[in-house]
């Protein structure tokens, strides 16, 4: 350690790193959800409470299942890089490191099974 | 020199010695929201699921998303969705560089507020 210089120590620690990155990712999906998010409240939140009947030919049409797993897709996205940012704030080392992993893990489920169930509904 | 005081520089000031301000408080529930969506987020996932499957394991998710708590999860998720909606595009409009002066924050920290509890309201009412 005593031998490194100023220099090399700061070197790569900034935000230039990847930081700007992951925050235009953020816009990114940010945008997409500002357009699909309210299209999805009234879409998805009629269907709740429906007989099971209405539900599942409601999903297999292609105007909702679209939507809805774009959605799926989008918020999750959104949320792992969010949740990230928020984990990073306020953990440090192997706590981080695991819950970060598990965010992740937990994000592509969600959106893995929802796909899943809204290929199974219009199929 | 390259030693020299690691570790035992001052810190800048933090959260502790402020007053709690609109701005930050608005700011907080942004995180607070997004991260409470999780929840809400992961029953409709499973909603759909049981929906591909239907019978009673379709009945079994229904109850639990239009039960008591449930619906109050599904309130609590519709508020807190357009909460962070619209905290997120102050967001990108402080990104685009506009609106960053207190007086433009405080205006959006009042229209969050009240235009997500009349969205949330606007869905009751449609929903």
């Amino acid at each position: 350690m005593a031998f490194l210089t100023d220099r090399k120590r700061a070197s790569g620690m900034g935000s230039a790193k990847s930081g700007a990155e992951h925050h235009w990712n953020m816009i990114v999906s940010s945008a997409a959800l500002l357009i699909l998010v309210p299209l999805f409240v009234f879409t998805f939140g009629p269907m709740l409470g429906q007989p099971h009947e209405v539900v599942a030919e409601y999903f297999s049409r292609p105007f909702p299942a679209i939507l809805t797993g774009l959605t799926i897709t989008a918020g999750f996205i959104h949320f792992k890089n969010g949740a990230q940012v928020a984990i990073e704030d306020y953990t440090h080392g192997l706590t981080r490191n695991i819950l970060i992993i598990a965010v992740t893990c937990i994000s592509y489920a969600a959106i893995a099974t929802g796909l899943f169930a809204l290929a199974r509904m219009a199929l | 020199m390259a030693d020299v005081n690691r570790g035992n520089r001052p810190l800048s000031p933090h959260l502790q010695i402020y007053r709690p301000q609109l701005n930050s408080a608005t700011s907080i529930f942004t995180r607070i929201t997004g991260n409470a969506l999780l929840l809400g987020a992961i029953l409709v996932v499973w909603w759909l699921l049981a929906a591909s499957y239907g019978g009673e394991y379709f009945e079994t998710a229904d109850w639990v998303l239009t039960s008591f708590v449930g619906d109050l999860i599904m309130l609590g998720s519709a508020w807190a969705l357009w909460y962070h909606l619209l905290a997120g595009l102050r967001h990108l409009i402080w990104d685009a560089g506009y609106g960053l002066d207190v007086k433009s924050s405080d205006k959006m920290s009042w229209i969050i507020i009240g235009g997500s509890l009349f969205l949330t309201l606007f869905t009751i009412a449609i929903v």
